[in-house]
């Protein structure tokens, strides 16, 4: 316990912060147009941010701040950035094309928040709340992730599922109280969405198949084409 | 962070305590991978890249005597002494292939000099990440070392730039990425499931200390903690139905980084795997893994053993057949007991010796043909003998068929499964002779057909060939006693 602050206030917060993530991982599933899911994506790092710095404050594990540091510098800002310019320069902020339709979609992701809440809480009985809450909650997140990433075509928004579940992950690591490792982890998880978005970069995907519609790039495909 | 403390404790080491085999496997590598970053021209960096690879091959040898005692990062144990050997032959091997090979995509400009030194220094960077992610003693840094070589082999398969190659590198990616992802999950449930036994401290995630304090976990949360660590790692193994991204990662990329794909990564995912499996095994009330990782293993085996059948690209056929060889390898650690976990050991072995020669083979009869199609093959033993004869022995070896390596350790496996399970030993057959089916229709007439396609020559390595399949032959005829000792010590150790 850091601070002077009331155990239950601490786990107010922790909770409310862990929620808001699942809340705009939700979000994130009906934007139709990239600029707004980036914002999203943009604000779902600012919350990240604070819910680490939070952990960090009231574990006093000082360490996490450079976690927190790194969700609020490269993910809330650098990154976003990066896409938004990618998305002006690639002509392709029209409608995203989604597989299954979004009503479908929300009630799959319901689903799938009550499946981590089922599968996780009975079996973190013996693991102190805060941690577990922010475990279950961290799982339903990745999950949606998953989700966007399988319903989304787009090269663009694949990332961003990509990044939305990695927040969960991060969100879980730190949410583990006293887990080491847990700043190289989150390094290292950065150098990975640098490699993703550099190589959308570097690739020139629109350079080469005037699209970056996965499903156009299947067409090219060995044995199909 | 930790990488460049392990590189300065490595450092210390070699200063203080003379040569240290543990820092030297990781060590060359990284210094190698900056050397070749900055050399230019392409004789002396591939010579150098053999180099390098032969002293990895030389201080992981070293390990068999001299074996330091664990630290809180490294380890060496038997276990990890068998893939640190392997991964370090087959890596300096392929480093020899590669020499060749690539000295002919330059000779075509399918590679440029400045995309040759890049792939030079990622296959350092890449053997090292291997490295580390076998010696680590931490199931954090060796998550992180895992997906080090993931990101190396991402860049190295779409290294050509064809729109093909790119669409492989990419959907590699975002698999691997999303695995990478789910493994790391189960490993945070993994501490969760240690803190109130093992404490908060920095010794937490060290795996010696884990195993043998394994018994007092929460069995609950380190069940579900395998089941995230398997879909995650599984992945990077190949095991259906996770497997999209490995053909079109075979098939794309530089045919050496198709080898080292199927001989050693694959290997180090599976090694990942199995630390845990350890775990479970270590812990009386947590479920048994083995039912979970032989249906996996059984559904890869007959899937992919299927999909041989519908194939026409020859590197994709053997990326199916690798999907195949590690279904059975899982199949066989899933079994467990002393009897299945060396089977597994022998034919994780033989497969990684075996399929790298393949590929080999496979390399320089894509270049000669100028093409992966295998319609536009055939007659290869008259037209290329040594190449010819060689893939047929390869294939002769793949599919399981006396007098080599593969054969003991399948022929291992399924007497003893009968024995146990008969069941489960009728359905590997199965796999097997479906697989065997199809490596025959579609590969004899590309060796023994009438002569079709280009007829270029070319310059062919056939010393890490002849090497890799003279050890598979040795080890379907004659299995040293040592090894055997060896590998029968290890399958106990796996439980």
């Amino acid at each position: 316990m850091g601070a002077a602050v009331p155990h239950d206030f601490a786990f107010d917060i922790a909770h409310m912060l862990a929620g808001a993530l699942v809340l705009l991982s939700l979000m994130m599933l009906y934007q139709d147009r990239l600029y707004a899911l980036i914002n999203v994506l943009a604000l779902h790092a600012l919350v990240l941010a604070l819910s680490v710095a939070w952990q960090a404050w009231v574990h006093d594990a000082p360490h996490l701040y450079i976690t927190a540091g790194i969700a609020l510098g490269f993910k809330a800002v650098i990154i976003p950035m990066a896409l938004r310019r990618m998305v002006f320069r690639l002509r392709v902020h029209r409608e995203i094309e989604t597989v299954v339709g979004t009503g479908l979609t929300m009630l799959a992701a319901i689903a799938l928040i009550a499946l981590s809440l089922q599968v996780m809480l009975p079996v973190t009985e013996g693991v102190d709340p805060v941690s577990r809450e922010d475990i279950a909650l961290a799982l339903s997140v990745v999950l949606i992730g998953l989700l966007m990433m399988v319903t989304r075509q787009n090269a663009v928004s694949q990332v961003a599922g990509f990044m939305s579940l990695e927040n969960g992950i991060v969100l879980a690591a730190t949410g583990a109280q006293g887990m080491p490792l847990v700043v190289e982890i989150s390094v290292a998880f950065s150098v990975l969405i640098a490699f993703i978005v550099i190589g959308i970069f570097l690739f020139r995907i629109r350079e080469r198949f005037d699209t970056v519609d996965v499903e156009a790039l299947d067409a090219f495909r060995g044995e199909r084409g | 962070m930790t990488g460049f403390g392990i590189t300065g404790a490595a450092i210390a080491s070699l200063a203080t305590g003379g040569l240290d085999p543990v820092a030297a496997v990781l060590l060359v590598p990284l210094g190698a991978s900056v050397l070749l970053a900055v050399l230019p021209g392409y004789l002396w960096p591939s010579r150098l890249n053999v180099l390098a690879c032969l002293v990895a091959l030389l201080c992981a040898l070293l390990l068999l005597w001299h074996r330091p005692p664990a630290g809180d990062y490294l380890m060496i144990d038997d276990l990890n002494v068998v893939f640190i050997v392997l991964n370090t032959f087959v890596g300096f091997t392929t480093a020899a292939f590669s020499a060749s090979y690539i000295g002919h995509e330059l000779q075509t400009g399918r590679l440029t000099l400045g995309l040759l030194r890049f792939y030079h220094a990622m296959y350092q960077i890449m053997m090292f990440g291997m490295n580390l992610a076998l010696v680590a003693n931490n199931i954090g840094l060796m998550w992180v070392a895992v997906e080090l070589s993931t990101l190396t082999t991402v860049v190295m398969v779409g290294i050509y730039r064809t729109p093909a190659a790119i669409e492989a590198a990419w959907k590699y990616f975002i698999l691997g990425s999303v695995g990478i992802a789910l493994a790391l999950f189960g490993t945070i449930l993994v501490y969760l499931a240690a803190r109130p036994v093992v404490g908060e401290s920095a010794g937490s995630m060290v795996w010696t200390v884990l195993i043998s304090r394994a018994a007092g976990f929460d069995p609950e949360l380190l069940n579900v903690a395998f089941v995230f660590l398997l879909l995650g790692y599984g992945t990077k193994v190949g095991l259906a139905p996770l497997h999209a991204w490995l053909p079109d990662a075979h098939a794309e990329g530089p045919t050496p980084i198709s080898a080292v794909l199927s001989g050693l990564l694959l290997n180090v995912a599976l090694y990942a795997l199995l630390r845990f499996k350890m775990l479970l095994a270590a812990n009386p009330a947590a479920l048994a893994p083995g039912p979970l990782m032989i249906t996996l293993g059984l559904l890869s085996l007959i899937f992919a053993a299927l999909m041989l059948y519908r194939r026409h690209d020859i590197k994709r056929l053997f990326a199916y057949s690798s999907i195949e060889h590690m279904g059975i390898i899982v199949f066989a650690f899933g079994m467990a007991g002393p009897l299945g976990n060396f089977a597994g050991l022998l034919q994780m072995t033989m497969h990684s010796l075996t399929k790298s020669a393949i590929f080999f083979t496979v390399g320089h009869i894509t270049q000669a043909k100028g093409t992966q199609e295998m319609s536009d093959m055939g007659g290869l033993t008259e037209t290329h003998p040594v190449l010819g004869w060689t893939l047929a022995a390869g294939i002769a070896a793949i599919a399981g068929l006396p007098p080599f390596g593969v054969f003991t350790s399948e022929f291992l496996l399924l007497s003893s499964t009968f024995d146990r399970q008969p069941l489960l030993a009728a359905a590997v057959v199965a796999g097997l002779l479906i697989a065997f089916g199809a490596l025959l229709m579609l590969l004899t007439p590309v060796a023994f057909g009438a002569p079709r396609g280009r007829n270029a020559h070319v310059h062919a390595s056939t010393l890490p060939i002849f090497a890799h399949l003279a050890l598979v032959l040795t080890g379907g005829i004659f299995l040293p006693p040592a090894l055997v000792a060896w590998f029968q010590h290890v399958a106990v150790l796996l439980g």
